[in-house]
């Protein structure tokens, strides 16, 4: 860097300075309130959620199965409407150990974020989710899982009407 | 292609650090003039803006672009915000080049801005709302969700080791100890330290992650004819690429970028580089996790799949390797407020290909530079290509 610049801008503060009023500054919470419509083909995979089927659709043109479900191809820009049902079972693509909430507050049992490929999409279509009923220890890419279901009448309609995938097999 | 040549013919920066005293604005107004003064150009000389800069919910400000627009020297100009996550700092290569190239502007200040700390308590949760709000956050996803799900897959598709992937981080981290803006410069990091740290995602821990930073980066391009009077040292723009991958992530190989092989493609083409690994001399990949530089070194064509961090081991990428990079120390040394943090890689490869680089220079006479970023939900590569050679 130009070694002509003596010293650079900018000044660090640290928690200290905010918390014992060395510098000012202003707090406020901005709250914001959404209804997102969930669209044709998400309409449709919540549906099935609450009906206990995991939805996929197949491209007709590219002849490939993909979840979640969409209105449209994104690689040959067909409509997709050949909407299958999926076996709920599937293969652990990768995982994570996660010992922090999405807000950064420590856990001590950890969340076991996965990648799922289920049977019968055309790889690589998998789908976000948590593990559970299984020792963290234990979770290995490639492992069988199958969804465990919340009871039908706690359905809404949701991906959290699946609680999460465990192991087919223990251990 | 009729478009004018293109050349960076100054740059400046701010430090990066936790939380800055200084607004967003004040910021971003530091390192603009900086930029002007290190080749002796006036506001009146700048015809046109461009501005990067991520979420506008790190700031809690909507339309940043506009609200930055005064730090950033835009006052009654022509003033364009792009915004493609984190790969928006090296996107302003294209962005700018552009600008000049055709033809609308002669001489441009392209500033990158970012301010993370003022999301309480932490701005990983501002990440919260990137995922799709219908099929993923339900799930309370968290940002390190990914990288630890695509570090994870990278590892079990080559055989990586979490001690392969920790030494990147090490030679960052010591890099940017040669640093003056640096944020995490330790001159005497182990890879012990690395594998030692508090785990958060296995696999990543702690010193595999750059930290949440404040900063700001800023650069001026100018056209054929004007650059030279500027400087006896143009740098310049020999290539820029960018490409985006779909935003079904979990639809997407994640042990391979192939976007960044796109974006690296059309950047080679347009540079006339036929041997990457020859002919690009210093390189800047985006390196927010360690893994993530490994990852992008084999998108860009500069290593074979899988064996990045064979490189590594080998000292390779050293300062003083064959093919250096991060010279400067990266995100995980230098820090990583988002948008900033890509434009000083730019900015990096215009002080290294001008011998400028003080304590950090690469050795020899290096003659052309890349540098890349990555964003949006793993999905976007943004490359810029650098030369000392005025493109024929």
């Amino acid at each position: 860097m130009t070694q002509r610049i003596a010293s650079y801008p900018g000044t660090a503060l640290s928690e200290e300075d905010i918390e014992r009023g060395h510098v000012l500054s202003v707090h406020d919470q901005l709250r914001a309130d959404y209804a997102w419509d969930a669209g044709l083909a998400i309409g449709l995979y919540l549906d099935g959620l609450k009906a206990g089927v995991i939805l996929g659709v197949r491209c007709r043109r590219c002849d490939r199965t993909v979840v979640p479900p969409r209105a449209f191809c994104e690689q040959c820009f067909a409509p997709m409407d050949a909407f299958v049902p999926l076996a709920d079972v599937g293969i652990v693509n990768t995982f994570s150990l996660c010992y922090v909430t999405w807000d950064v507050k420590r856990i001590v049992e950890p969340l076991i974020p996965a990648v799922i490929d289920l049977d019968g999409t055309s790889p690589p279509a998998g789908i976000m989710h948590l593990l559970g009923g299984v020792v963290p220890d234990r979770v290995h890419i490639g492992m069988r899982v199958r969804a465990v279901w919340k009871p039908a009448r706690a359905r809404q309609g949701a991906i959290t009407d699946i609680r999460y995938f465990k192991p087919l097999r223990r251990g | 292609m009729s478009m004018r040549r293109v050349a960076v013919v100054g740059a400046g920066m701010t430090r990066f650090v936790r939380r800055a005293m200084e607004t967003p604005k004040e910021l971003a107004w530091h390192a603009s003039r900086m930029a002007l003064d290190s080749c002796g150009l006036t506001l009146n000389d700048v015809g046109g803006v461009c501005i990067g800069s991520a979420p506008d919910a790190f700031d809690g400000v909507h339309m940043k672009g506009e609200y930055l627009s005064d730090g950033s020297g835009a006052w009654g100009k022509p003033v364009m915000r792009s915004y493609v996550g984190g790969g928006t700092g090296v996107f302003l290569g294209p962005h700018g080049w552009y600008h000049v190239a055709s033809g609308l502007f002669d001489v441009v200040l392209v500033v990158a801005e970012e301010k993370m700390s003022s999301f309480y308590p932490h701005a990983q949760a501002a990440f919260l709302t990137i995922f799709d709000h219908t099929t993923e956050r339900p799930l309370e996803p968290n940002l390190l969700w990914i990288f630890a799900l695509e570090m994870n897959r990278y590892m079990q598709t080559y055989g990586i080791s979490k001690r392969d992937i920790a030494q990147v981080a090490v030679k960052n981290k010591r890099n940017a100890a040669d640093h003056p803006c640096a944020m995490l410069g330790e001159a005497n990091i182990t890879v012990e330290d690395v594998l030692n740290s508090e785990v958060l995602a296995w696999p990543v821990q702690r010193l595999d992650v750059s930290p949440v930073s404040d900063g700001a980066v800023a650069i001026v391009m100018a056209a054929e004819g004007v650059a030279e009077r500027i400087t006896d040292r143009p740098v310049w723009v020999q290539g820029v690429g960018w490409n985006l991958d779909t935003a079904y992530w979990t639809n997407r190989d994640l042990a391979y970028p192939e976007y960044v092989e796109r974006a690296a493609r059309m950047a080679y083409e347009m540079a006339g580089v036929r041997e990457p690994r020859k002919e690009i001399h210093v390189v800047e990949p985006y390196d927010p996790f360690d893994y993530k530089e490994l990852h992008h070194l084999e998108g860009l064509l500069l290593a074979d799949r899988g064996k990045a961090p064979e490189l590594t081991a080998q000292g390779v990428t050293a300062r003083n390797g064959a093919m250096p990079v991060c010279p400067s120390g990266g995100l995980l040394g230098v820090g990583n407020p988002i948008t900033a943090a890509g434009l000083m890689k730019v900015a990096e490869l215009f002080w290294q290909l001008r011998g400028e680089a003080g304590a950090r220079q690469v050795p020899g006479t290096p003659e052309r530079g890349l540098a890349q970023a990555w964003g949006d939900l793993m999905q976007v590569g943004t490359v810029t290509i650098l030369g000392t050679q005025r493109p024929s």
